[in-house]
């Protein structure tokens, strides 16, 4: 029998999370019927199309604004190019080329029986998805012969926008101790409805996410974990219009973690919220299959919202996150569910809620490596202060068991951190981490005291919450703007345009084999 | 590496306040006294701490004094240091632009619209462009506010539109026409490689190819932004670090006041 140390009944949890789950299945229920551009390019990338046109248009973006210009978007790329390659015997990357340059209309070549169409398809679908295995086998040998850092893991962002400058600043930033490097991403880039190609070294508060740069930082990255013995784990954002694309990418360049919610980019980037749910569902699968630990963005709900009034969303929205990601078969193991340490600092005991919150998720997520956010909102331009609000924040982080510790930078709010700022972070979490190690072990909370109340009265709210969310279904709390404070139309925001029901000779495989994990 | 715990120094300097020659505080009028760090790109050792020294000296730092190196990475060396500036400057003649209005607080503000420009004022608000952050504009225009300061949403004198972030300069201007907003409110977070800039200024184009430019207020604030580069801009107003939304509301109601612009065109 499991015990809370906040006085916690776990079969209050479990109540919330069958409500969760019957919200997650409502979704799913309407995902399942439909496809979107994304995910239609992301095929063709799973079946290892890539590269540009004479113009500099990725080839999958060719190939579906062909089948969305001849209205057949509906039936799915892999129905016309398993029919090509059963025509015409050349392989997926030829035809696409042949596609791009205007040399075959393979929307009219000559149907093939569905079997066919499935065999021709077989061979790439299987070249692709070993080249994903075998990006998680050297994973796997490098986790087994050097070893991992121990939790919670160091996460620190680089983001100068030069794909080469950034190798320097992440390399620095392993050997002074850090776990997990984010590649933050150029500002801007999760509206494009295409991923860019090749290497990169311009970018605004990022760096472009492109195939070629996660090669360029996971090799950079190889390189240093075998100089200081230890994996350094590689980050980037699934999010955006082309949030399962970047999935294929990272699974086949061998990415290790991914931001990848389910409700993030319909709260903050205004992103259609049918297109979003089609897309996290795609992405997750991917994510599922090749490892990846995803990283969901609830933290963002207290930069806007108050964060003593809306810890609950913040727990409602991971308990739904969690059920779409078991439903796209991603392992608890792989879910760094997010929250964070965003109270104002002014506010009388605010460590105290702080702490029980964090330990709260804790307990709810038993075996999920949990994110924990550091304090952004309240960071003033005083480094001096923020490194103290800083460590406070690691001090919770290491009493409750963090999973991934994203280090808060003393210059947050001033400029993307320097080499330094990476350093004085690293050294203040690795100071406290050591430091006070066990402390979570030795400690108990007081009965009936601030924290425990505290965490049952969060617990409380996020259950009320999710049970009007499961009367109303998910798009309609999102319209009423139940997360965030932020209200967003079923039929509004970006990317619905790319949104279409799946027809009669819809074919995605490999929805079945990433899932089941079998060929 | 430091200079000993007990200043020996000889303090021969003359130690009364002159504001036509300020120079920084330690803990003596005129020491000159200033901490720094950065990073050099060279190795750690004897000679980064003397080049770190030299910097100092050509920066007009006397006495220099490396407290504390590190290596961040081969190549790579952090310091801490101190310094006894030699430069002063004349406080007295300094004239910086200020945003001129009084501040009030919520209640002077609901007052004064109300008796003054006898209906409330609309405003729109938006993180333009690409930038993707809330943090700005929320802190001005959300009914919570930030640190104690409430948001225009919360004052009744205010109708508030805050339309988040990433939002296109024409889908701004077409909001401003559709509710016929009195003030437009621009926050800029990211400022690498001056993008608001340009933004910002395309936004003063268009308003004026629109003929809208004079008869609405235009605000743009962020942590970079300053006044004076607002003005430059062709903005009305410009808010930095530690303004909030007092400090908007107020100018607001005065503005909309001194250019009379209490009826709607």
């Amino acid at each position: 029998m499991q015990k809370s140390k906040l006085g916690l009944d776990f079969e209050k949890i479990a109540h919330a999370r069958t409500v969760s789950k019957a919200i997650a299945r409502d979704v799913q229920s309407f995902v399942d019927h439909y496809t979107t551009v994304a995910v239609e390019r992301t095929l063709c990338r799973l079946l290892g199309i890539d590269g540009t046109d004479e113009n500099g248009i990725p080839l999958p973006n060719r190939l579906i604004d062909e089948i969305k210009e001849q209205n057949v978007l509906g039936q799915g790329i892999l129905f016309y190019l398993g029919n090509a390659i059963a025509e015409t015997g050349a392989d997926p990357q030829t035809l696409a080329m042949q596609i791009a340059k205007g040399e075959l209309d393979f929307i009219k070549l000559p149907i093939h029986s569905d079997n066919e169409i499935k065999a021709s398809l077989q061979p790439y679908i299987e070249q692709n998805i070993k080249r994903v295995e075998e990006r998680k086998d050297k994973r796997k040998r490098y986790l087994h012969t050097l070893g991992e850092g121990s939790k919670p893991y160091l996460y620190v962002i680089v983001a100068t926008g030069n794909i080469y400058e950034d190798v320097v600043q992440a390399q620095a930033a392993a050997r002074q101790g850090a776990d997990i490097i984010a590649v933050i991403r150029t500002t801007g880039q999760s509206l494009l409805d295409y991923v860019p190609y090749g290497a990169t070294t311009e970018g605004f508060g990022g760096t472009f996410a492109t195939q070629e740069n996660f090669r360029i930082m996971r090799r950079a990255l190889d390189e240093v974990s075998e100089e200081v013995g230890r994996y350094v784990r590689l980050c980037n954002y699934c999010s955006g219009l082309c949030m399962p694309e970047i999935a294929a990418m990272g699974a086949l360049e061998g990415l290790d973690v991914m931001l990848n919610d389910a409700l993030y980019g319909i709260l903050f980037r205004d992103i259609n919220m049918q297109r979003t749910l089609i897309d996290q569902y795609m992405s997750r699968v991917i994510n599922g299959f090749a490892g990846v630990i995803i990283n969901t963005g609830e933290d963002n709900y207290l930069t806007t919202a108050d964060a003593v009034e809306q810890a609950h969303t913040v727990l409602a929205s991971d308990l739904i996150n969690e059920q779409l990601a078991l439903l796209a078969g991603l392992p608890e193991q792989q879910m760094g569910l997010g929250h964070a340490f965003e109270i104002d600092p002014e506010l009388e005991n605010g460590f105290l809620f702080e702490l029980a919150q964090a330990q709260m998720a804790r307990e709810i997520f038993p075996n999920a490596p949990l994110k924990y956010m550091p304090p952004t909102k309240y960071m003033t331009g005083n480094i001096f202060k923020g490194h103290i609000q800083d460590a406070l924040f690691n001090i919770a982080g290491i009493w409750t068991h963090q999973g991934i510790q994203l280090l808060g930078m003393p210059t947050e709010a001033i400029h993307t951190p320097f080499m330094s700022d990476r350093y004085l972070s690293i050294e203040n979490a690795k100071y406290i981490f050591n430091n006070m190690k066990n402390i979570g072990d030795e400690i108990e909370f007081k009965k009936d005291g601030i924290i425990q109340r505290r965490a049952q009265q969060v617990l409380g709210k996020a259950t009320d919450l999710l049970e009007t969310i499961e009367r109303e279904g998910l798009f309609t709390a999102l319209e009423k703007g139940l997360f965030a404070d932020i209200k967003r139309p079923r039929n509004g925001g970006k990317g619905l345009e790319g949104v279409i029901s799946k027809g009669i000779n819809y074919y995605n495989p490999f929805l079945e084999i990433l899932k089941t994990k079998k060929l | 590496m430091s200079g000993g715990l007990y200043s020996t120094e000889k303090n021969d300097f003359d130690r009364t306040l002159d504001l036509k020659k300020v120079k920084p505080y330690g803990d003596t009028m005129n020491d000159g006294k200033m901490q720094l760090s950065f990073t050099l790109p060279v190795p750690i050792g004897d000679e980064a701490m003397e080049a770190a020294k030299l910097l100092l000296r050509k920066l007009g730092l006397d006495n220099p004094q490396v407290v504390y190196m590190h290596e961040l990475t081969e190549g790579f060396t952090f310091v801490n240091c101190y310094g006894n500036c030699s430069q002063t400057v004349d406080y007295t003649t300094i004239r910086v632009p200020k945003v001129e209005s009084t501040k009030w607080d919520m209640h002077e503000t609901d007052h004064f619209i109300r008796t003054h420009i006898g209906r409330p004022i609309v405003v729109i608000g938006a993180s333009t462009g690409t930038d993707a952050h809330t943090v700005g504009i929320d802190a001005i225009m959300n009914m919570k506010g930030f640190a104690g300061h409430y948001g225009l949403e919360r004052y009744e004198m205010f109708e508030a539109y805050n339309l988040g972030s990433q939002i296109l300069n024409e889908d701004f201007i077409a909001k401003a026409i559709e509710l016929k907003a009195d003030a437009l409110l621009v926050s800029q977070t990211v400022t690498q490689k001056d993008i608001h800039i340009g933004n910002l200024a395309e936004l003063v184009e268009m308003l004026e190819a629109e003929n809208l430019r004079d008869k609405v207020i235009l605000i743009c604030g962020g942590p970079r932004i300053s006044h004076e580069l607002a003005k430059e801009l062709g903005y009305d107003a410009g808010f930095g670090m530690n303004t909030y939304a007092d400090d908007v509301a107020s100018f607001i109601a005065q503005e909309m006041e001194r250019r009379n612009l209490k009826i709607k065109k």
